[in-house]
């Protein structure tokens, strides 16, 4: 009587039997669905951070889009060029051109100190002088209240991420730039990329506050095709008039964020396996004094006949079925909490914030549910073995 | 203690159940440990910041530098002690990986104003005659392996030599160690003369500075003199005491962090709870037994005291083992944060309360279903079995 039909019918009814038990065992298996919930939110609530920051970093760069830095300076921060120099970039084969000329905007980067919305403490916020051309280098840029800044005139737009984070940064408050105060008069988002973070003005008026004379600090540029990058870099740094180094947007965002990723990697991945850990030693736990609570049980059903096969495998499925109901409230969890929350933090290698939100992805959520599933099946597997090895005769005699 | 065999034999019961519940402990202890490590590394610096040290920055913004003609304007300023200045050098040793922090200082006076660095008499002396000389910190130096008499090339992002160089070579003079355990040591110390004399550009001009006041009761006050010494010139000031800047400088790493802390705060009690709940499990199982032991005359008091013994010698022989792991793990990993996060430590005061939160989950997993067995008729708990 072996048949396949019949030992899935066994698999069905002791399952069904296990599970209908349950409330009796309620404790327990509460105790095993919060744990593995409490993992699952705890491993996707961390990794949405570094997608959020991977994210703000990733679209801030497209393929398209080149930044040209002095050599050796390892951000914009510490770069530094002439007029002349800007010239001689913006003018080099490759770039797109419009009809009002290339699509390079050089541009000015500093910071100036504003009050955290949230803790009110200062925070180094970036202020960057651009050209006209820097609305169109960048992909999705707009305005969503107030107006764009006149050129040439003291005046700044805030990005979105900025807006939210700092103090002072609504349209029509003044921030105060060297010695002087600047109205805001527009608020841009920029499809959540780094630009976000920043507030922007005319590099010609940043350059006269800052007594920058006629330099920058670096150029973004828009090149006619992503695969003509080779060839823009090939004749700016065979250039003997130029000590440049071109980087592609994408990689520069990625060499900004690594310190950051790295951080937060290290940290989150570090918690998730100890906690993991942690959940599959609650749910052996569990498994098995549901197993111990159910010796005599199980033994009956083997001596009528029910195979140690089917036992083990009803047995996973219940605690496969419990890891589940976790991952699955652990994953809402985290979605509920932390997706699209939106923080700043310091990005070391520009020295100044930058803003982003959590971003609980499908993949995130797929992946918590994953970790769930394993540990249901360890939790499950030794035990449910236990139980189909239990000497029948010696178990019925516990009755 | 006679009893102690007792207890023993009720864990070694369910050989399985103990492991499994004292492994469960031990993980919470460690993730305990690492919390209160990331903590330290946080707001840590706030409590070791000098009460007797103001910060004085560039008001708009700590990049904008300050020119070093202040100093002697601040040395005259009602209240303070004295000003020293440092400036950052942006450097990078062989790999941006490797980031630790190094500035240009005026030795003397920066030794004086920050005595939590412990510099060997001789070393300092050897750092007041070289000029190119400089000073490290423990950790750095053990980093690298560098030792008294090396020759460090460091590539400045910021600075540059006079003839456009980039590389500046630091003739290791010293390694100093910290006052205590939070003291960072990592940063690196040069001359500020020889970098003033030798960079090529911004001349004369300083990053930031620190002043001594005589007053720590003062500190407010003092710190508004300051600014309004430079208001409306062209470089004005922004003052506060260390520990105010320190704290901004934390919250500026942001919530991150902080929410980092706070989710294994909640992971830390998850773990507890489930392990309470099974542990309670395990001491209601026997109540059959407890009445066994009240009916041959084992008093309520003693039946209480076994119940909670146990569970507290399971939770503190899994906390004390956590709490160990702990201290040796988080070594390791500041090795690896080193850069980001210098002063990650586990502090001894958490190990303590670490201990003391091992010992209250076992008297709080305990007391029910110890209060239950003392509760119980003999005759009921006997007729249960």
């Amino acid at each position: 009587m072996a048949g396949p039909i019949n030992w899935f019918s066994q698999i069905g009814s002791i399952t069904k039997f296990g599970l209908l038990s349950l409330p009796q065992r309620r404790g327990a298996a509460a105790a095993t669905v919060i744990g593995i919930a409490g993992v699952v939110a705890v491993l996707v609530g961390v990794l949405s951070i570094a997608a959020g920051f991977r994210h703000a970093m990733a679209v801030s760069g497209s393929p398209d889009g080149a930044i040209v830095l002095r050599s050796g300076a390892d951000s914009e921060m510490v770069s530094g060029f002439g007029r002349d120099e800007t010239r001689v970039i913006a003018n080099t084969p490759g770039i797109a051109r419009t009809a009002q000329g290339p699509l390079a905007s050089a541009e000015l980067f500093v910071i100036i100190d504003l009050p955290k919305r949230s803790t009110g403490t200062d925070a180094n916020v970036p202020l960057r002088g651009v050209e006209p051309a820097a609305l169109l280098v960048r992909d999705n840029l707009k305005i969503v209240r107030g107006r764009m800044f006149e050129w040439g005139k003291d005046e700044v737009i805030v990005g979105s991420g900025a807006a939210q984070e700092f103090a002072g940064l609504d349209v029509g408050s003044n921030i105060q730039v060297g010695r002087y105060q600047w109205p805001v008069v527009g608020v841009f988002s920029a499809n959540g990329s780094a630009a976000e973070s920043e507030i922007w003005t005319d590099a010609k008026v940043l350059q006269a506050a800052y007594h920058r004379g006629d330099s920058f600090q670096s150029i973004y540029v828009k090149l006619d095709s992503p695969g003509s990058f080779q060839g823009f870099k090939d004749s700016l740094t065979s250039n003997p008039q130029l000590s440049v180094q071109v980087i592609r947007q994408s990689d520069y965002y990625a060499q900004q964020s690594e310190t950051m990723t790295l951080l937060i990697t290290i940290l989150g991945y570090i918690i998730a396996v100890l906690m993991a850990v942690g959940a599959v030693l609650g749910a052996l736990n569990t498994m098995y004094s549901a197993v111990a609570a159910r010796t005599r049980e199980i033994a009956t059903l083997r001596a009528l006949g029910f195979g140690g096969g089917a036992v083990v495998v009803s047995l996973m499925l219940e605690s496969l079925l419990l890891a589940l109901a976790g991952g699955v409230i652990g994953g809402a969890l985290a979605y509920f909490a932390f997706n699209n929350f939106h923080t700043s933090t310091m990005n070391f290698q520009s020295f100044s914030q930058i803003t982003f939100a959590f971003r609980v992805t499908p993949e995130l959520l797929v992946r918590g549910v994953v970790w769930a599933t394993v540990i249901g099946l360890i939790g499950g597997l030794f035990p449910a073995i236990r139980a189909a090895r239990l000497p029948i005769a010696s178990a019925l005699r516990e009755l | 203690m006679k009893f102690l065999h007792l207890i023993w034999c009720n864990l070694k019961r369910k050989k399985l159940r103990t492991s499994l519940t004292l492994l469960s402990i031990v993980v919470a202890f460690i993730l305990f440990g690492f919390l209160s490590a990331i903590q330290q590394a946080l707001v840590g610096g706030v409590a070791l910041a000098g009460a007797d040290r103001l910060i004085v920055r560039e008001k708009v913004s700590i990049i904008n530098l300050l020119p070093v003609s202040y100093e002697a304007r601040m040395d005259r300023i009602p209240g303070v002690d004295f000003a020293t200045h440092q400036t950052w050098f942006g450097g990078i040793y062989q790999d941006p990986k490797n980031f630790f922090m190094q500035n240009p200082v005026e030795p003397e006076k920066f030794l004086k104003i920050h005595p939590e660095i412990i510099l060997p008499a001789d070393e300092e002396k050897a750092w007041l005659a070289t000029r190119t000389g400089a000073v490290v910190g423990r950790r750095t130096a053990d980093r690298f392996h560098w030792k008294i008499g090396d020759k460090v090339p460091i590539r400045s992002t910021i600075w540059s030599q006079a003839d456009g160089n980039r590389i500046w070579t630091f003739d290791l003079v010293g390694i100093y160690d910290g006052k205590d355990k939070g003291t960072d040591t990592t940063p690196l110390f040069f001359r500020y003369d020889y970098f003033d004399e030798a960079r090529q550009y911004a001349k004369g001009r300083v990053g930031w500075y620190t002043i001594r006041i005589k007053d720590p009761t003062q500190a407010a006050e003092v710190a508004k003199r300051v600014d309004a010494e430079f208001e409306n010139s062209p470089a004005e000031t922004k003052t506060e005491p260390e520990g105010a800047f320190i704290q901004g400088w934390a919250s500026q790493l942001g919530n991150i962090v902080l929410i980092v802390s706070s989710i294994l705060g909640m992971v830390f009690f998850t773990i507890l709870l489930v392990t309470g709940n099974t542990m309670a499990q395990a001491v209601r199982e026997r109540t059959g037994e407890l009445g066994v032991l009240k009916a041959i005359g084992f008093t309520n008091a003693l039946v209480v005291a076994l119940v909670l013994a146990e569970s507290c010698l399971l939770t503190v022989l899994g906390g004390s083992l956590g709490l160990g792991l702990a201290c040796v793990i988080t070594p390791v990993m500041a090795r690896n944060l080193a850069g980001l996060l210098p002063m990650f430590f586990f502090p001894v005061r958490d190990l303590l309360i670490g201990f003391g939160l091992s010992l209250a989950l076992g008297l709080v997993t305990g007391i029910f279903p110890a209060l239950q067995a003392m509760r119980l008729r003999v005759a009921d708990a006997l007729r249960r079995m």
